[in-house]
């Protein structure tokens, strides 16, 4: 908008003003402060990370020039071909419920009642907890030697034996996504009220006095108004979903036997306990080619 | 979500810090005046570096400044730091990783110096070896922590069993521990027998020693070809399956990943298992426990050397403060006074009957056994043993718990994880 103003501006006058030019050293001086922490923090690593992984890299000494052999061998890497599957698979069942579970939220407390404040905190509360220290929480939560969970649900003779949380693959994933929607379905809670609190009351009068009954109104009006909101829940919940790492770290350590090892934790493991920075720089690489390429197609599709 | 976007921006940023951090570095060396050096160590050996460190620092002008990091992340922790050229003075490491960083140059060369030791020839031979790249030496043995059979004598006693004879061969052991389970295990309470099932570094400290008692190995001389599908070592995993499947070794220890797996003895859940002799100084007072080197199948008598090196870095600044403090670890002074008082085994073949080591047989037990025990040599150890993504905990879970018919193949992705 901004730019299609001054544009015009300048075609006005035939030459550019001096008011104009020292508008726009003004602009570049407001956007100087972020430009320098944008490029210092994520365009300088990121080059670096291309660059590191057209490398042999040590962790001391110097690189030497391999391209495109850490490329080439991701093929050869069984781990991280599974983790793929796995994380994909992952993606999907925790995106599709922890949506269902936060608009289910939001619909619970969009009304202003009285004590809903008390619900809303409540439910977005975990949210403030650090995440690996959700993992730990759980860790220790579900631990089948000294956790209180197991006893608990004993006690009310639920079970007859501890459950093995995150003994068998699913149950170890059942276990993680729970976390992960118990962590996040408040937060994501908070993004859909706001989609659900910019649609004008008047458009749900007008339904209801056309005779429109909940159902109607919740497909016909509520989901289509949210469409925005619930695209960029979405794509939160996908991206983060892909670079799942805290959780699967923390919580199952990539058990048990390998049935939770996620991308990013085979990008971990090959920096910090192989020393492959090479390796693990272009397996960054791909995964971020990747989400930007699901990103967009997500954009394009959603919007 | 920003933080886990950290994650794959994390190598990057590492790498910006190394550029960053790199030119200007750590502390200076001061010409005079005393000095503090900066050492790290992991919480598995804490207890050893922290009472070293505090006599020191007592007894000394210069200080040193302790850090200690989750045995997990250690690894991590020291890879971070030396590719941000952030490593400290000093670092302790667990002595099977040693040869990885030296051939990765993060230890400065200390031949020289070490040689200059009267007493260069009585350190710790296991450790003094991993720690030997090219005829160079690098590290000094710190923490010995050797693997060996602890039995509850109250428990033997109540099962009706000799609380006088620990187990001689692992079949007794078998034995013993089934008894245990039988007699006392009705209610749940008490275990016979207990392991860490899904932690690598516990199966290689607490199992090969049973393999090489027997007079066999685990790996070749050069650490590059596993011989852990070869019948010695089968034998052993076939007993503990039998365990496992019998109930005998406590229902969690298949999902145990590790940092628990000592807490049970202690409680006197446990029959009889293997354990770490760290632990000895730290098991309650009034509890009576009996100690005996790990048996192969029929006999023999073996141990895991493990512990920690210790080693100046190679991007310090402050080597000569931290040669005193290195060499002094090793010294008469701090090895019986501090180490020996508190039970530990000592980093000095020379030391190993003192004035402390005779008021507990059992001390002098765990003292005579390094001379007998091993520490296997590999370059990969760690991503081939420790690490929980390795292929060596899938063939030992596979061995006990899950298809043993798979351990063949698995032991071909062990040695093509050594060779990398």
């Amino acid at each position: 908008m901004t730019l299609t103003v001054t544009r015009s501006r300048r075609a006005a006058h035939s030459a550019p003003s001096a008011r104009w030019r020292s508008r726009k050293v003004q602009g570049w001086l407001y956007a100087a402060p972020t430009a320098v922490i944008v490029g210092v923090l994520f365009l300088a690593p990121l080059v670096l990370v291309v660059w590191m992984s057209l490398n042999r890299w040590p962790l001391l000494g110097q690189a030497t020039f391999n391209a495109p052999a850490n490329y080439v061998k991701i093929a050869d890497n069984p781990l991280f071909l599974d983790a793929v599957v796995f994380t994909l698979k992952y993606t999907a069942i925790t995106t599709v419920l922890l949506s269902g579970v936060a608009l289910g939220l939001a619909l619970l407390v969009q009304d202003r009642r009285p004590g809903i404040a008390f619900f809303r905190t409540a439910f977005f509360l975990p949210g403030a907890v650090g995440f690996a220290a959700a993992g730990l929480l759980f860790y220790g939560m579900l631990n089948n030697d000294f956790g209180p969970i197991d006893p608990m649900l004993q006690a009310l003779g639920i079970t007859s034996e501890p459950v093995k949380w995150i003994g068998t693959p699913n149950m170890a994933l059942f276990s993680t996504i729970t976390l992960v929607i118990w962590r996040f379905a408040g937060f994501n809670m908070l993004i859909l009220l706001t989609g659900l609190q910019a649609i004008p009351t008047e458009v749900y009068e007008a339904a209801r006095s056309d005779g429109a009954n909940r159902w109607q109104i919740f497909t016909r009006i509520t989901l289509p108004l949210l469409r925005p909101t619930l695209a960029l829940m979405l794509i939160l919940s996908v991206t983060g979903s892909l670079l799942a790492f805290d959780q699967f770290f923390v919580f199952t350590n990539g058990g048990p036997d390998n049935s939770t090892v996620s991308m990013v934790m085979v990008v971990y493991r090959d920096a910090f306990f192989r020393f492959d920075l090479g390796g693990a720089a272009a397996l960054s690489v791909v995964l971020l080619v990747a989400l930007v390429g699901l990103n967009t197609l997500m954009m394009r599709r959603l919007r | 979500m920003r933080r886990r976007l950290a994650g794959i921006s994390l190598l990057g940023v590492l790498t910006l810090t190394a550029a960053a951090c790199g030119n200007s570095g750590g502390g200076t060396q001061q010409a005079d005046g005393p000095v503090t050096i900066t050492m790290w160590t992991r919480a598995a050996t804490q207890t050893q570096s922290e009472r070293l460190v505090a006599e020191y620092n007592k007894t000394h002008k210069n200080q040193v400044k302790l850090t200690v990091i989750p045995t997990d992340n250690y690894q991590p922790r020291i890879a971070a730091a030396a590719g941000a050229k952030q490593l400290p003075d000093v670092f302790a490491a667990d002595v099977i990783f040693v040869p990885n960083y030296t051939s990765q140059g993060l230890f400065m060369d200390i031949t020289d110096r070490i040689a200059a030791l009267p007493f260069k020839d009585k350190l710790a031979p296991s450790h003094m070896k991993l720690g030997t790249l090219d005829n160079r030496q690098y590290t000094l043995p710190h923490t010995l922590d050797l693997s060996v059979w602890f039995w509850n004598k109250d428990l033997y006693e109540k099962a009706g069993l000799d609380p006088e004879k620990g187990p001689k061969t692992l079949k007794e052991f078998a034995q013993q521990a089934t008894t245990i389970q039988e007699k006392l295990g009705k209610d749940g309470q008490v275990h016979g027998t207990f392991f860490g099932g899904n932690c690598g570094g516990c199966y290689v400290f607490t199992f090969w020693p049973s393999v090489w008692a027997a007079g066999a190995q685990v790996m070749d001389d050069k650490g590059t070809t596993s011989l852990n599908d070869q019948p010695a070592m089968t034998e052993v995993f076939r007993i503990w399956r039998e365990l496992y499947e019998k109930k005998v070794t406590g229902p969690t220890a298949k999902e145990e990943q590790g940092p628990t797996w000592t807490g049970f003895f202690p409680k006197g859940e446990i029959g009889v298992m293997p354990m770490p002799s760290t632990t000895l100084g730290l098991m309650p007072k009034d509890m009576k426990i009996g100690v005996t080197p790990i048996a192969g199948p029929d006999g023999g008598e073996s141990t895991f050397v493990g512990g920690d090196s210790v080693g100046i870095s190679a991007t310090s600044k402050n080597a000569d403060a931290a040669w005193e403090f290195v060499s002094w670890t090793v010294s008469d002074q701090a090895q019986v006074e501090v180490m020996a008082k508190n039970k530990d085994v000592l980093a000095r073949t020379d030391l190993a009957s003192n004035k402390y080591s005779a008021e507990d047989p059992r001390v002098v037990l765990i003292n005579s056994l390094v001379a007998k025990g091993q520490t296997p040599f590999a370059l990969r150890f760690g991503q081939t043993y420790n690490d929980p993504q390795g292929p060596w905990l899938r063939l030992a879970r596979e061995a006990v718990f899950g298809d043993a018919s798979k351990v063949p193949q698995l032991n071909a992705e062990i040695t093509k994880s050594l060779q990398q």
